[in-house]
């Protein structure tokens, strides 16, 4: 399984980084939701897939049953994170773009010296 | 009161959250936000005390032990960084009230400054490296708030690019905390200190380290990873800028003293060379920049980068004499950083421009200025008795007691390159013959001059002082280089 | 140049109550089991955002005068003031109380304050996401 997962991780990399390359801003947004999406399911899998019972104290599951709660505890932290991010980006990708009147990364190259 | 190291810390986030409340009323923003700043220095002062006193504090949040909560930990480092950042910040305050303008006053300017000085703060106080991902981001969070605040179109240009490099390293970091936690089964850092020297494998955890390098390393920009910074804080308005040149970076380079004295000194001799060999290579290219460029702003920005590889290459030595020097350096450079912004401001504003060549003779109209921004710049190069003087001493010192004595020579060096990219500002905008000024009326002039001179007196003092505030340094030193007294106060067994 | 769409504006009708009661149970699910603050005002901010993609945000304005930035402001403090209210009994940040009440209805429950924390994480997510888009939204 971990295996498995670590192909699908490198996937999601690999897509984010071609993304992040193009010149569209939006295409480079969705890859840096990728690049997340690629490190909250490397926590998980680092963390150790094994366990199936949700890491709380009940009857009849003995402690080598229960999931690792911490990777979960820090993937939800870091998603919350990159909802936020994510979220302001767009809206400044969409703000530059109103200002700017373009979404191609190869025109907002430049420096103060030739606005 | 077992909490008081989280006071500076929660103090502006109250702060921040009630002045969200009338964000029009300009005058109650300004008031509130200088009394949250002051209160925030008070806190702090009671928490330097308690330190020199009592030894590392450290607190777990919701009473899960440590190493299973999340840990608050203040040692004398933490502390006096967090003394320096609010100091800089309560400054940064005062001086915003003329500069900033009311429009960019009327839409959240002040929470967004208080925001980012709980980031800070909390960067410098947690013990949990994962905890330290959720402050970066909180202080991101607010950076990216100030670096587009205002919306004019340099500022929209450059903040897509800084949010896109600082997306990038935080995916990074996250990366890295994950093959951290895989390895070492922890996240707390006194015990990763317990932790990684029972691991034989150090390969792994060399590259491990290598990768905290690379991510707090785009935070601090060293070599290869500045590229970013030039241009991101050209953008925004200077107050903005003295905050972010001050603060932002330190954090990086904090997280690295922290995590390349504390946990990762398993194999010193490949991942602090390495660190040497990359600070030394940061200062060269910051002084390129630093003596290329022909715009005040760029000079002192590049000059941020010469700093951050000089306390690096403190830190990379690894003995007492490099340590305590960095440390020092740290915090001399995080207030004449800021001291240096304002005094520059003030010239880009009188001159309407922040380009040198189109600058010349403020000596005769503005003599104060001229002087205070001359000790300012001396006081950046190192010139004794001021405060850049002690701090680069003990590095270069210690320096020629470890491995890279060479790394010395050139730290000395390159102080005669930073001497004069500061001074090439004194001569084209304070000498030569006098052009063109934009009239400035008394009262603003002086509500920006007042901050300045204030934060160029501290750093005089700092220097002068500095037999004071060695004792201080000397105790931070002590726990980097002895771990375990940072260990047994936060596991307490 | 909307198009007047009777079947989104009808099934809005309905399907925003189903949501914002789903929220409700998701919030206070949090307390033992999976959801919480953060995923019930995620839902209750895509119950608000279908309001405005079946009518317009103008009208949506008028039927919830609310100000999201007042409302993140009260979240802030709510989840703040929760936690910190832990230093006035000198117990590490955080630290939270919880006891069994037997309540008239209800019968034995359990009262958490993590329960208002999490009320503050909700306004906050609430408030965060609404602001966000509005900003984009408003501005056509």
């Amino acid at each position: 399984m971990e295996i498995i997962m670590s192909f699908v991780i490198g996937f999601l990399f690999m897509a984010a980084v071609y993304l992040m390359l193009s010149k569209s801003l939006i295409r480079i947004i969705i890859g840096t939701g990728l690049l997340s999406h690629g490190a909250h399911l490397l926590i998980l899998t680092m963390g150790g897939l094994g366990g199936t019972a949700p890491p709380v104290v009940a009857d009849g599951v003995s402690v080598s049953d229960y999931a690792d709660p911490l990777p979960q505890a820090l993937i939800l932290t870091a998603i919350v994170i990159s909802f936020a991010v994510t979220s302001f980006f767009l809206v400044l990708a969409y703000r530059a773009y109103q200002e700017l009147g373009t979404d191609n990364m190869n025109l907002m190259r430049g420096t103060e010296d030739n606005d | 009161m077992i909490n008081l190291l989280l006071f500076p810390i929660l103090i502006p986030l109250l702060f921040a959250a009630i002045l969200l409340f009338f964000p029009k009323n300009i005058s109650l923003q300004r008031i509130i936000s200088a009394a949250a700043a002051v209160a925030t220095l008070i806190s702090v002062l009671f928490l330097l005390l308690k330190v020199k006193a009592d030894g590392v504090q450290a607190v777990t949040l919701g009473s899960w032990d440590a190493p299973f909560g999340i840990t608050m930990v203040s040692d004398m480092l933490s502390v006096l960084l967090v003394l320096s950042a609010t100091i800089i910040t309560l400054f940064v305050i005062f001086y915003s009230m003329p500069t900033i303008g009311i429009d960019r006053e009327k839409s959240f300017y002040y929470p967004a400054v208080l925001f980012l000085l709980v980031g800070v703060n909390g960067a410098f106080t947690t013990g949990d490296i994962f905890n330290l991902f959720v402050f970066f981001e909180v202080l991101l969070m607010a950076s990216y708030m100030l670096i587009v605040h205002g919306g004019e179109k340099p500022q929209l240009r450059e903040s897509i690019k800084y949010l896109l490099v600082n997306v990038i390293s935080s995916a990074l970091f996250v990366a890295a905390v994950a093959f951290l936690y895989s390895v070492t089964g922890t996240l707390n850092m006194a015990d990763l200190a317990v932790k990684i020297p029972q691991i034989e494998e150090t390969g792994i955890l060399t590259v491990i380290a290598v990768m905290f390098l690379v991510v707090f390393g785009f935070k601090a920009a060293i070599f290869p990873l500045y590229f970013w910074l030039p241009g991101a804080y050209h953008a925004p308005p200077i107050p903005v800028l003295a905050l972010f040149g001050a603060l932002l970076t330190k954090v990086g380079v904090y997280a690295i003293i922290r995590t390349y004295t504390l946990f990762f000194t398993m194999n010193i001799a490949f991942t602090h060379e390495l660190l040497g060999i990359i600070a030394i290579l940061t200062i060269l290219a910051g002084c390129i920049g630093a003596l290329a460029y022909f715009d005040v702003k760029k000079i002192i920005i590049y000059n941020i980068i010469i700093a951050v590889g000089v306390i690096l290459f403190g830190i990379a030595q690894m003995n007492e004499a490099g340590i305590e020097g960095a440390l020092f350096y740290l915090v001399h450079d995080m207030l004449i950083k800021a001291a240096l912004f304002f005094l520059v401001g003030i010239v880009a504003v009188i001159f309407g421009t922040s380009n040198l060549r189109e600058m010349g003779g403020l000596m005769k109209t503005y003599p104060v200025l001229g002087w205070v921004y001359l000790i300012a710049a001396f006081g950046l190069a190192g010139i004794p008795p001021l405060s850049g003087f002690p701090g680069k001493l003990l590095i270069v010192q210690g320096g020629f007691e470890g491995p890279q004595f060479w790394g010395s020579i050139v730290v000395l060096a390159t102080s005669l390159l930073v001497l004069l990219s500061a001074i090439r500002i004194f001569i084209y905008a304070f000498w030569g013959e006098p052009v063109k000024t934009v009239p400035l009326k008394k009262r603003s002039y002086y509500q920006m001059f007042v901050p300045a001179v204030i934060l160029v007196g501290i750093t005089v003092i700092l220097g002068v002082g500095a037999e004071l505030f060695m004792p201080l340094i000397n105790g931070a030193g002590e726990v980097l280089l002895n771990p375990s007294i940072y260990i047994d106060a936060v596991l307490k067994e | 140049m909307r198009t007047n769409d009777v079947m989104l504006k009808t099934a809005t009708k309905v399907v925003t109550f189903i949501i914002l009661m789903f929220a409700v149970h998701i919030f206070f699910a949090g307390h033992y089991t999976p959801g919480g603050g953060f995923v019930g005002g995620l839902l209750t901010a895509s119950a608000i955002v279908l309001l405005m993609l079946a009518y317009d945000i103008e009208t949506v304005k008028k039927i919830i005068p609310v100000n999201y930035v007042m409302l993140t402001a009260i979240g802030l403090l709510i989840a703040l003031s929760t936690a910190a209210a832990s230093i006035f009994f000198n117990v590490p940040f955080f630290t939270h109380a919880y006891d069994y009440f037997d309540l008239p209805l209800f019968g034995k429950t359990s009262l958490h304050s993590a329960a208002l924390f999490d009320l503050g994480v909700y306004l906050v997510v609430v408030g965060v996401t609404m602001t966000i888009i509005q900003t984009i939204g408003e501005d056509e």
